[in-house]
């Protein structure tokens, strides 16, 4: 009990000490690849101390909803981010929340987010807001869709499970596993705002959507929003490699020695991914808001069609 | 057998009420006499059958009053079903009551409303009791008829008489759809008792018929597409106490009626019957959501957010039937108990939410949304209120509208059960539509919530906008502890519907109370779980442990100053996003077809001083393609009619002896 307690407590933190080194390893990567040298990937962390160190500039209009709003966003984020598996699987509170669940925190948080972004009442924010309920709006069901398709193959909604269940021989190929993973990355771009979608380090344009909505925020409550953009992709990124990628995952009870070697992996998948993303945005423009609709729509039907699969051909 | 009594002792008290608020109109005191009453006779009802159904659910206590035909009598009963569903419509009486005591001391003609108020209460009470077909369909019909009168209540104002007519033309439509469908139940025996149609066995055809004219009739009150044309038309009319009640109650009433017959007096209709029911439920949720989204004024974006909800029930029920047909008792158990669980979450915030909107429309004046905007600053605790609405409503966890939205997915994962392959099929898909529906209704809520309580203020009304009275507040607040209570402890709710699932299915989901930290496990452990007490705990802890670390080892200085908006700041509230301009993005996704949407954009020629323009023309295909041939149709029809007014006596006498001729034979050939 004790022991379990002690390693859900380690992934919360490991999870919120890791968040903002993958985003800046892959800042890094990507200036790397545009023949730039970079900021160190220890970059994000300074620019967290330096804004919480900052005064807050709060508009003349902006209400207990606005200040709330940023320590609501982390925490459903943390939370979620929390529940998934990074480096064992035997997390004590997966039973309290599925993967349904999860989907659900990180909706709450885009609402609170959505809800910020229409507080001051400014242009900007009202047109991030909307462009973000458009995109959530075929995300969220495309996610849901990949979670139908994974439960049917894990026989379990459980991350925990399906994790160990993956990790098992009896997995094998499937169509619809392919089928998920494609969509599950087409939302994992989308829900964090990377190009083709959005583009993350875009500022003072008509296109950015996620920036947009946070363009009043400064000082602590953006250190905090930041944070729970970083914490995003480290979920989607854990998401996708404890369901399709699980190896090197300790189990429930493991030894120390197992635990490590299970970390080291996790950090490695971090690394891996974090270089992959990098490469796919710097090879790829960014759309026009209004092709966002048709790719996410891809996601939509390709997860539809792997849990139609499974629905036909499986039964639990 | 007390509780029975009980109750209608109250709704004599209520029925009562009502040639005193007729007399006594004249004076002040009536509307406060009237709301007290009750507020006071709904709490007690609400608590005799809450004390039926936590105490000793499985009994059935019926009662015959010798009112109505007089060789009939009517038959009350009171079991499960009847008792949750009771305990739905006094809790949004009372409710509804309390908020009227305040809301109601600004209404002008008071003396429209209070009667009809009382009657209505009592006729959804006495429709839930019924025990015989006579007695449904009079109380149903009276309903109807009072919760018309108070949608005239403000005859007046523009499109409210339209309101009344097409909700008096589909009601009426309604009624005789049941009517239909009880009177194949009855058979040639002419025996309306429902214990006697609960015995009896129809042939699978005649029952699928039944269910058919069952969807129709009850499904037109609740508003299945395509029969919701009536519903936003006409719960926006009403004043917003009793809004409340058409779109949290009434509906609900014509739910338990669909419940009624098709799982109690029906035997088994044949499978694919629960494909029609989980079309029309699928296509319901994203089509009442998409026209909600659409909307910008508060009230009938509530209204068609009902459509939605509808359409999440109905799924629920078509889920329930397609397992029972199969023989599937406890998956069957627990898609009923989705259905019913998100029956009551759906009473508690959409109450709530036409509270607000009443709240709002107290206090400005309008219901536009597009003419308010910055109402958190004015009235905090509404916009409160309407914050815990709008993520009840919006699935969003921790509360109640989570917990009946995942039981709901759990119920279509594990429809793998299933034989029949078109189900397999239809069931995925329904649950693509189900999940895209809930990412719809936050951002319809986010829109609703965002465009009316933040920003700036788009109007003066709203910029001078005051908090209401405590009272109001106070309906406003039960219904916020109601939704976080039923949204962490779900393992209660689930618990209360077992008895009504194994009454209707013969099966119940497993016992909730007895699992650890009050977690809820639809099936077995290992397949999925739910706590939404410990999601509730760990995001206040997390969140308020960040903030506290913050200001205490960072900065917690700050600073007012006028908004930023990268640097080119508008004093104009007019650059704000509006309701319509907020829904663009969605519009042009899905809205090209369904809406046939058209924006034409009008710029300036060079040089030229006059503004740009932009016309948006939408159009509401459901109207003109099925309704609007129809209504034609009858105005036609009647027109026609309308000269057999003015014949001569001859003429008369003519058609008089020709339609008794006419009848005389075919009598004589059905002979």
């Amino acid at each position: 009990m004790i022991i379990d307690l002690f390693i859900q407590f380690i992934q919360m933190l490991a999870v919120l000490l890791l968040a903002p080194l993958l985003t800046g390893l892959v800042r890094w990567v990507k200036a790397r690849l545009l023949r730039r040298r970079g900021a160190s990937i220890f970059q994000p962390y300074r620019d967290l101390v330096r804004l919480m160190h900052k005064e807050v500039v709060l508009a003349d209009n902006a209400s207990w909803l606005f200040r709330a709003a940023p320590y609501l966003i982390f925490a459903t984020t943390w939370v979620a981010a929390s529940l998934v598996p990074t480096f064992a699987t035997g997390l004590i509170f997966s039973w309290a929340a599925d993967l349904i669940v999860i989907v659900a925190l990180l909706g709450s948080a885009r609402f609170f987010l959505t809800l910020a972004g229409l507080d001051v009442g400014t242009s900007f924010g009202g047109l991030g807001s909307s462009r973000e309920v458009m995109i959530a709006s075929l995300a969220e069901p495309a996610l849901i869709m990949v979670v139908f398709t994974v439960a049917m193959i894990a026989g379990s909604t459980q991350l925990s499970t399906v994790s160990v269940f993956m990790l098992s021989p009896e997995v094998g190929l499937r169509v619809s596993l392919g089928l998920a993973l494609v969509a599950l990355i087409i939302v994992a771009l989308a829900e964090n705002s990377r190009i083709p979608v959005d583009n993350p380090s875009t500022h003072l344009e008509l296109t950015m959507v996620h920036e947009a909505m946070i363009l009043e925020y400064s000082g602590r409550h953006l250190a905090v929003l930041e944070i729970a953009s970083s914490l995003n992709l480290l979920l989607y990124v854990s998401l996708i490699s404890s369901i399709f990628f699980p190896w090197g995952l300790a189990n429930a009870n493991a030894a120390p020695a197992e635990l490590f070697t299970g970390f080291i992996f996790y950090v490695g998948k971090l690394v891996v991914s974090g270089c992959l993303l990098a490469v796919f945005e710097t090879s790829i423009a960014k759309m026009r808001v209004f092709r966002v609709p048709q790719f996410i729509g891809t996601a939509l039907m390709m997860a539809l069609l792997a849990a139609l699969l499974m629905f036909v051909t499986r039964s639990l | 057998m007390t509780p029975l009594l009980v109750l209608f002792g109250c709704l004599g008290t209520l029925l009562a009420l009502m040639p005193v608020a007729i007399l006594c109109r004249r004076f002040s005191f009536v509307s406060q006499l009237v709301y007290v009453t009750s507020l006071m006779a709904s709490s007690t009802a609400l608590g005799a059958v809450l004390f039926h159904l936590l105490i000793n659910p499985t009994l059935a206590s019926s009662l015959q009053l010798p009112l109505g035909l007089p060789w009939l009598g009517a038959h009350f009963r009171l079991d499960a079903l009847s008792a949750f569903f009771l305990a739905v419509v006094n809790l949004g009486g009372a409710a509804a009551s309390l908020y009227g005591m305040g809301y109601g001391r600004h209404e002008e003609s008071p003396e429209r409303i209070l009667p009809f108020f009382v009657m209505f209460l009592v006729a959804m009470n006495l429709v839930v009791l019924a025990d015989d077909a006579f007695t449904f369909l009079l109380s149903w019909e009276f309903m109807s008829l009072t919760s018309w009168a108070l949608v005239l209540s403000h005859h007046r104002q523009r499109g409210n008489l339209r309101a009344g007519y097409v909700y008096l033309l589909m009601a009426g439509f309604g009624t005789l759809s049941l009517l239909l469908a009880f009177g194949l139940m009855a058979g040639s025996g002419g025996e309306f008792g429902f214990a006697m149609m609960r015995a009896g066995e129809l042939s699978p055809g005649l029952a699928g018929v039944v269910l058919a004219l069952t969807l129709l009739g009850a499904g037109s009150k609740a508003g299945i597409v395509p029969l919701h044309v009536w519903l936003p038309l006409a719960h926006p009319a009403a004043p917003s106490h009793i809004s409340a009640l058409m779109s949290g109650v009434m509906t609900k009433v014509a739910i338990y009626g669909f419940i009624r017959i098709v799982f109690d007096l029906l035997g088994s209709p044949a499978w694919w019957w629960s494909m029609v029911v989980l079309v029309i439920g699928g296509l319901t949720a994203v089509i009442g959501v998409l026209y909600a989204l659409m909307q910008h004024d508060l009230k009938r974006l509530l209204a068609y957010h009902t459509v939605e909800n509808i359409g999440i029930i109905f799924i629920g029920l078509g889920l329930a039937l397609a397992f029972e047909a199969n023989g599937l008792n406890a998956l069957a158990a627990l898609a009923l108990t989705a259905a019913l669980f998100h029956v009551l979450n759906h009473s508690l915030f959409k109450s709530l939410l036409f509270f607000g909107a009443g709240a709002v429309l107290t206090a400005t004046g309008e219901r536009d949304m597009e003419r308010l905007g910055g109402l958190i600053h004015r009235m905090p605790l509404t916009a409160f209120a309407f914050l815990v609405g709008s993520v009840a409503i919006s699935a969003l966890p921790p509360l109640n509208g989570f917990v009946s939205e995942w039981l709901t997915f759990q119920a279509i994962l594990v429809s793998t059960e299933l034989p029949q392959w078109s189900l397999r099929l239809l069931v995925p898909a329904v649950g693509a539509l189900l999940a895209l529906s809930a990412a719809l209704a936050a951002a319809c809520f986010a829109k609703a919530f965002g465009i009316t309580f933040l920003g700036r203020a788009r109007s003066q009304a709203a910029s001078l906008a005051n908090e209401v009275d405590r009272l109001s507040l106070g309906a406003m607040l039960i219904f916020v502890v109601l939704c976080l209570l039923a949204g962490i402890f779900p393992g209660y709710v689930i618990d209360a519907i077992a008895p009504l699932t194994r009454l209707l299915v013969d099966g119940n989901m497993p016992v909730q109370a007895g699992e650890a930290w009050l977690t809820i496990v639809p099936i077995k452990q290992s397949l999925s779980s739910y706590n939404g007490l410990i999601v509730m705990v760990f995001i206040v802890t997390s969140a308020s442990l960040s903030a506290f670390v913050i200001h205490r080892i960072a900065s917690r200085k700050t600073r007012r100053a006028p908004a930023w908006d990268c640097g080119f700041p508008d004093s104009s509230t007019n650059t704000q996003y509006t309701a319509g301009s907020f829904a663009q993005p969605i519009r042009s996704v899905f809205g090209s077809s369904l809406f046939q949407v058209r924006e034409e954009i009008h710029m300036p020629p060079q040089g030229s001083t006059e503004p740009a323009r932009m016309t948006l023309r939408m159009r509401d295909l459901i109207w003109e393609k099925l309704f609007a041939p129809i209504e034609g149709l009858v105005a036609a029809t009647s027109a026609r009619l309308n000269q057999s007014q003015f014949l001569t006596i001859r003429k008369y006498l003519t058609l008089v002896l020709v339609s008794l001729v006419f009848m005389l034979m075919v009598v004589a050939l059905w002979r």
